[in-house]
């Protein structure tokens, strides 16, 4: 995002929105412990708001959502990576996983 | 003879966008392949273990964790708040934004010491149980990314403040990559909180 082209007072509005949206989602975290879920369905709820709250950190607090094509590209190559770097390893070990814990 | 660095403040024609923005963007990759490294190794030891203990079992404490994520997510409203001070061009409003992303971050590892000290006190260290050699492991380097970004945000708010008389957009373009690298100490965090405290 160049500096000239920004609506400075409309982004602030929109990173006071995204604060309270992320305190939200913080307390909903705790909360969503507390429902005792079974661990499946307990990890992809907790997962499931980190990645609500990581996203809007990074779409707007980084200003990822009008940044230009390279970065795109680049974090896009990264997340590929990443996704690689989690699930090749987790792959080697399909027959040793337990679940149940 | 003296020569200016390119593109530092200016796009490049190429890509868009100046090195700055490029060098912080390239170092924040491979930073999520640092973390996402070690996030693997919990997934696979946490799913492949036998006798895994949640954090709750060496009496990790949920309402400093809880803090410490109002805290970090104080400072990176904070922080974007000091960049857009300086788009504002309201210096002394940057001053007053970085200090306290700054004071943020002190008060993140205040509490981090608190934690840390207790576990030790109970004889909780990496080597006692595999749930702790990842907690200590993944919490220890993202303290240190914290301790990065708070020391070089003093810096920006202290002696590097000075570059902001003779080169604003530049000195702007400093806070922005260093408020993308706070941001990321935080998303990392948002990550650690419910996987470490919480599951």
């Amino acid at each position: 995002m160049s500096h000239h082209d920004i609506d400075i007072d409309k982004t602030v509005r929109t990173y006071m929105l995204v604060f309270g949206a992320l305190i939200i989602g913080t307390i909903l975290t705790v909360a969503a412990s507390y429902l005792h879920l079974p661990p499946g369905p307990g990890i992809a709820l907790a997962l499931l708001i980190a990645c609500a709250k990581g996203s809007l950190v990074v779409l707007f607090f980084m200003h990822l959502i009008d940044e230009k094509k390279f970065i795109y590209w680049l974090m896009g190559l990264a997340v590929v990576f990443f996704a690689f770097e989690l699930f090749v390893p987790l792959l080697t070990e399909l027959d040793n996983i337990n679940l149940g814990s | 003879m003296s020569m200016a660095i390119p593109y530092t403040v200016e796009p490049r024609p190429d890509t868009g966008l100046n090195n700055v923005k490029i060098g912080i963007w390239l170092f924040l990759a491979s930073e999520v392949m640092l973390f996402g490294g070690l996030f693997a190794g919990y997934i696979i030891l946490r799913v492949g273990s036998t006798d895994w203990l949640p954090g709750s079992h060496f009496g990790l404490s949920v309402p400093l964790a809880f803090t410490n994520t109002l805290v970090l997510i104080t400072s990176s409203v904070t922080m974007v708040m000091a960049w857009a001070s300086l788009i504002r061009k309201d210096f002394s409003k940057y001053r007053l934004y970085m200090g306290i992303t700054v004071l943020c971050g002190l008060g993140f590892m205040v509490i981090k010491y608190i934690e840390y000290t207790s576990k030790f006190s109970h004889g909780y260290y990496p080597s006692t149980h595999i749930f702790l050699a990842l907690y200590f492991t993944l919490t220890g380097l993202h303290g240190i990314h914290v301790i990065a970004g708070m020391s070089y945000n003093a810096y920006l708010w202290g002696p590097g403040a000075k570059m902001w008389e003779t080169a604003p957009e530049q000195f702007t373009n400093r806070v922005e990559a260093s408020g993308l690298f706070w941001h990321f100490v935080d998303l990392v965090w948002i990550f650690l909180f419910p996987v470490l405290y919480l599951l």
